[in-house]
């Protein structure tokens, strides 16, 4: 599935929802789902700060691709942290790097984004690209 | 002079306020966020615009017709400021940026020329950080010490412990009237009262204090007392600065420019006298002007009715959390503001913050930036609502009903 698939795949699930309660269930079931991450990758080089919440993401090469294991602790935070996972884990840096992530506005879960401050979303989403960057260069000048 | 409060109608209180009709995610706003800051009445907003519509003119130097009228109305603000905290002078009323602003004032001024190595400055593990990094800040450049008074379970100072850190090396005392993030109402009085006994300064941080309850500089003779007007139903970047005559006159100016001074060659300036000294620039003129519309507002009300609204909602709304398992007050100080802060077992403060704004309902959820506190509590945050007059007791149902669905819906 490509990074765009898995995105519309996301906003059609979404699409089921009416009710705000409905929506913020799936979103909490999400970061049930997401299994913790292991102690031994919660370390401060991959701890995101958020002012109220943290977020830890763990990227790692798998062959050709790009993984990503994250975690929250706070529950809707880690849904959305999943999401982002769902999204981008598993594709090559270059396609990591230069995506467009547009399902969080679709499904208008973009103040979650915009709140840079709170919840360190958006820095996890800078981060993951980053590290897009970061192991296509490594790959390059292999 | 004892009375008994009187009842205010507060369904035409809720018509003063524009804000209190918006709808948020499809239902109508809940407004439990007052203690970081209040909304303004429609006399507030008439004010501002009527300022930059009949009246805009830079003050004091002018000799038109609007510099005329703008200059009266920024100095009517001051008296009303001066009733407002019964300063002896008006002109012991200086105009700052916030709370924030007055404590930097008062550190970077007083702090700088008085203070000196080896000197010992005491604030409380209950501070904002507005009340602790500016001493910090003071301590690293001229090797004060900062002694922080503990308090105990309940959220009150420990003032035995706060004696014991007084000393003749005490210069200072900064500490806050009512904590934002628990409602404590603080012993000032005595605290002021003890400090001054060894010689210390007293500054009070009234930030969260000014809306709620009646202050009189005088009678707490305190040194230094700093408030915010967009906690008492006013403007946003505007606050006030009281202090004692003969120590502002000591006092070095803080920032250099126009407005703050009396004569300038390339040799030598001389200085303004009070309280124009500190005022530096052209002020934040029509903020200035309006806050004395809601101070006004709230003199009409009568602070002690409002406090005595406020405290029915606080009670009403601790008893309704009590009910509900796995809810931790934290704040259970006797004399307390309408400011209700709580932990729940096993769900992060901030998911409930998000999941009441669902529902329209605005609380603050974090470390209030009281970091220091929160250590203090094991915690990491907390999540507060906090009363303005406007708020009802229905609104606190409301949120009561919100917050039961949202623990359901995160168990």
């Amino acid at each position: 599935m490509t990074i765009n698939e898995a995105q519309d795949e996301l906003i059609e699930d979404f699409e089921l929802f009416d009710e705000w309660e409905s929506k913020y269930e799936y979103i909490i079931d999400l970061g049930k789902q997401l299994p913790d991450l292991s102690e031994q990758y919660k370390t401060e080089d991959n701890i995101i700060k958020g002012c109220q919440s943290l977020v830890w993401l763990y990227a790692y090469m798998d062959g050709d691709l790009l993984k990503f294991e994250a975690d929250s602790n706070a529950i809707i935070v880690k849904g959305l942290v999943n999401m982002l996972v769902k999204v981008l884990s598993g594709h090559t840096p270059e396609e990591i790097a230069t995506a467009d992530i547009y399902f969080m506005d679709r499904i208008g879960l973009h103040q979650h984004l915009a709140q840079t401050r709170s919840n360190g979303l958006a820095s996890m989403l800078k981060q993951m690209r980053a590290y897009g960057v970061a192991f296509q260069a490594r790959s390059l000048s292999n | 002079m004892i009375s008994s409060p009187k009842i205010l109608d507060i369904t035409s209180i809720r018509n003063d306020f524009p804000i209190l009709n918006e709808i948020v995610n499809g239902k109508q706003l809940l407004y439990f966020d007052n203690a970081a800051t209040t909304q303004k009445p429609r006399l507030v907003l008439d004010a501002l615009s009527g300022y930059y519509e009949h009246y805009n003119a830079n003050i004091h130097r002018g000799i038109h017709h609007l510099a005329e009228k703008a200059t009266a109305a920024f100095e009517e603000s001051r008296r009303s400021m001066q009733r407002f905290v019964n300063s002896p002078l008006a002109e012991q009323i200086i105009f700052t940026y916030g709370t924030t602003d007055s404590i930097n004032l008062v550190a970077q001024t007083y702090g700088r020329k008085f203070l000196k190595e080896g000197d010992e400055i005491i604030i409380s593990t209950m501070e904002h950080h507005s009340n602790i990094v500016p001493w910090q800040m003071l301590c690293e450049e001229k090797g004060c010490i900062l002694k922080v008074i503990p308090i105990n379970e309940e959220g009150e100072l420990l003032m035995e412990e706060y004696g014991k850190l007084l000393s003749e090396r005490t210069k200072f005392v900064s500490v806050v009237h009512v904590s934002n993030a628990l409602g404590t109402i603080n012993p000032i009085k005595e605290i002021i009262e003890k400090a001054h006994a060894v010689g210390a300064k007293v500054l009070i941080d009234g930030a969260q204090a000014s809306s709620h309850l009646t202050i009189d500089v005088q009678d707490l003779d305190c040194d230094f007392y700093s408030l915010s007007l967009h906690k008492i139903y006013g403007p946003t970047g505007m606050g006030v600065l009281y202090g004692k005559k003969e120590l502002l006159d000591a006092m070095p100016p803080y920032r250099g420019g126009g407005e703050m001074i009396k004569e300038v060659t390339f040799e030598k300036t001389t200085y303004n006298e009070l309280p124009y000294k500190f005022e530096a620039g052209t002020p934040n003129i029509a903020d200035v002007v309006a806050s004395k519309f809601a101070l006004d507002y709230v003199e009409s009300l009568g602070k002690e009715n409002i406090a005595s609204h406020e405290n029915e909602l606080l009670q009403h709304a601790t008893n309704a959390l009590k009910e509900i398992d796995g809810l931790r007050i934290i704040g259970n100080a006797k004399e307390k503001v309408s400011v209700v802060s709580f932990v729940i077992d096993g769900v992060h403060h901030q998911d409930i913050g998000v999941l009441l704004d669902q529902q329209g309902i605005a609380v603050r959820t974090g470390h209030h930036c009281t970091q220091p506190l929160m250590q203090r509590f094991g915690i990491t945050g907390t999540t507060r609502a906090s009363f303005a007059v406007y708020n009802t007791i229905e609104e606190v149902d409301r949120f009561v009903t919100g917050l039961r669905k949202v623990v359901k819906m995160l168990a």
